[in-house]
């Protein structure tokens, strides 16, 4: 059995009948990406040494004490390169933060640390500072699709979504701020979860929009979800944003059935611009979800047209002045001067140590935040975001979850968008608002495109209502055939 | 703007970039059209505020560690070009 097929909670139970150990799955782990990787390029700075790194630190599991609970037992995770790992490069893809070491661990990485997870040295690629849809803006390159090795993964967390599919992680960690774990686990065919804004803590994540961003695990199941959602999330004091709300054992949702859960689905997601065969797709999938006990309404979420604009004034905004720290100073790339001087350094810094996108955002945002154009954008976006937020609060009122298509195309080619950043940015429709009104949400495969692309249906809930997300992406995923499919690489 | 955000841009780049942004603030504009009165902004999604904690120190990061990145270190500081002329 090549165990890098498997789930997380297939490897755990197999653990415990003492039927393998970490260093067998180690093992099979690094003969998958020795055989795949050259081809998909999910991974970045990978070496040999991260295979001893896993195999050493899989030996020296503290054995099991009180107040740790092993739940993930020696289990390997990969980590989105814009995570936090002490000792192990963390550069958001970018060449500006080339070479740093974060000199801590992320909350969450403590957490699966005592969780008993192993943590791969390397991390997955993604569009550089989480910027971008499709892994393109990545200062490494982009990660090629298992599926269509000439199409995207998906961004900005695509490398962690490939890695997932290819087999070349068990499960993964990705980060959300406008779409970037959903959009490539729907492009990926596997199942991608952005929390409840406060839901998990940031601290150590590297911030892109701080009041839009999230962590959440990239897996090949539902129940690999539950698992990660119940080890990862909680109250941090270390994040001011991160809120006391008790975590529930998630893997108790699994399994209920969805007999009268009441579905919205929205009208102004389907309309012009979804693709037909995703569109077909997604409604079959809704059938299915009639077909085991739901009903569902059409409804309107009126705003929606407003929420692309208002993402990249608000996620613009926030991203320039989260990015003001990277000017040579502390960390990372430090220009050549030909002056010594320190605005030129800042400038010269910046100019050649950040890609593209990059630059455009950051000098978007600042234009938003800047005099004279504040109130006409930035406030009147901040003021619009609260008008989306209430049409979802208004919404769940009557309704238990709100269902939609998670992308209105499948993957694309590589190349096709990049070079129109407004297209590239349209791509974002469908995610987007999860992120202004806080909400969580989550990606599951529901099927394939003829071209044998997969798509993925996307599932929005109230805010801290993961375990309805899972409730309802578990009863969906066990009666589909979905998830047990993978590419042939 | 470039100036402002401390970016240095090559003429070309500036060229491509101004075009870019006059476009993506063109598709911004359509939120003009939303009528916005006694509507409160949201910068903030959830309602907490003033997240503080006490006034006691704690453990935190060692000068070594903390400068382990520096591009350039000084003793105990990061070295950087003259800030006063």
């Amino acid at each position: 059995m090549e165990l890098y097929k498997l789930t997380a909670h297939e490897l755990i139970e197999r653990i415990d009948k003492k039927e393998t150990n970490s260093e067998e799955i180690i093992g099979f782990l690094e003969k998958r990406i020795k055989d795949v990787e050259f081809k998909v390029k999910a991974y970045v700075r990978l070496s040999n040494s991260c295979f001893s790194n896993l195999t050493h630190n899989s030996q020296n599991l503290t054995p099991n004490t009180q107040h740790l609970r092993p739940i993930l037992k020696g289990i390997p995770i990969s980590i989105k390169d814009n995570i936090c790992t002490e000792g192990y490069n963390t550069e958001c893809c970018s060449k500006i933060l080339e070479g740093f070491k974060p000199p801590y661990d992320a909350t969450v990485i403590r957490k699966l640390k005592q969780a008993g997870a192993l943590i791969f040295a390397a991390k997955t690629n993604m569009d550089e500072f989480a910027f971008g849809s499709s892994t393109e803006n990545s200062c490494y390159g982009p990660t090629h699709n298992p599926w269509d090795l000439d199409a995207v993964v998906g961004g900005s967390s695509g490398g962690s979504a490939a890695a997932v599919v290819s087999d070349e992680a068990i499960v993964a960690l990705g980060s959300d701020t406008g779409g970037s774990i959903r959009q490539p686990a729907s492009f990926c065919g596997v199942v991608g979860l952005k929390p409840t804004y406060g839901r998990v803590s940031r601290y150590g994540l590297i911030a892109f929009a701080s009041s839009l961003d999230q962590i959440g695990p990239i897996t090949k199941d539902v129940r690999d979800s539950a698992i990660l959602m119940n080890v990862i999330s909680g109250y941090d004091s270390f994040d001011s944003t991160s809120v006391n709300v008790d975590v529930p054992d998630y893997a108790k949702s699994l399994g209920m059935d969805i007999k009268g859960l009441k579905i919205s689905v929205p009208k102004e997601y389907f309309i012009e611009g979804l693709d037909k065969e995703v569109k077909t797709i997604v409604e079959e999938a809704i059938n299915k979800l009639k077909d085991l006990g739901a009903n569902y309404k059409s409804v309107s979420l009126p705003h929606t047209q407003y929420a692309i604009p208002v993402y990249y004034i608000v996620a613009t905004a926030e991203a320039s002045s989260n990015l003001a720290r990277f000017d040579g100073v502390q960390y990372g790339f430090r220009a050549r001067c030909a002056k010594s001087n320190l605005i030129d350094m800042y400038k010269k810094t910046r100019g050649e140590g950040f890609g593209q996108e990059a630059k455009r955002r950051i000098i978007l945002g600042a234009f938003a935040l800047s005099h004279g154009y504040y109130d006409a954008y930035y406030l009147r976006a901040l003021k619009v975001r609260t008008l989306i937020k209430q049409d979802f609060d208004k919404v769940f009122r009557e309704f238990d979850c709100v269902v939609t298509p998670t992308s209105p195309t499948a993957a694309f080619k590589i190349g096709e968008k990049i070079k129109d950043p407004l297209k590239m940015y349209l791509s974002d429709i469908y995610t987007i608002s999860a992120n202004l009104a806080g909400i969580p949400a989550i990606s599951i495969p529901c099927g394939f495109t003829k071209k044998g692309l997969p798509v993925g249906l996307q599932i929005l809930a109230k805010p801290f209502n993961e375990e309805l997300l899972f409730k309802v992406a578990y009863a969906y995923e066990q009666n589909t055939p979905w998830h047990s499919m993978k590419p042939k690489i | 703007m470039a100036h402002l955000a401390r970016i240095d841009l090559k003429p070309k780049e500036l060229e491509k970039l101004s075009q870019q942004l006059q476009e993506i603030l063109g598709f911004i504009d359509k939120l003009k059209e939303v009528d916005i009165k006694d509507t409160a902004p949201t910068s903030h999604i959830l309602p907490i505020n003033n997240v503080l904690r006490d006034d006691l120190p704690g453990e935190s990061l060692s000068s070594d560690k903390a400068l382990e990145n520096a591009p350039e270190r000084q003793g105990n500081f990061f070295g950087v070009p003259k800030v006063i002329e």
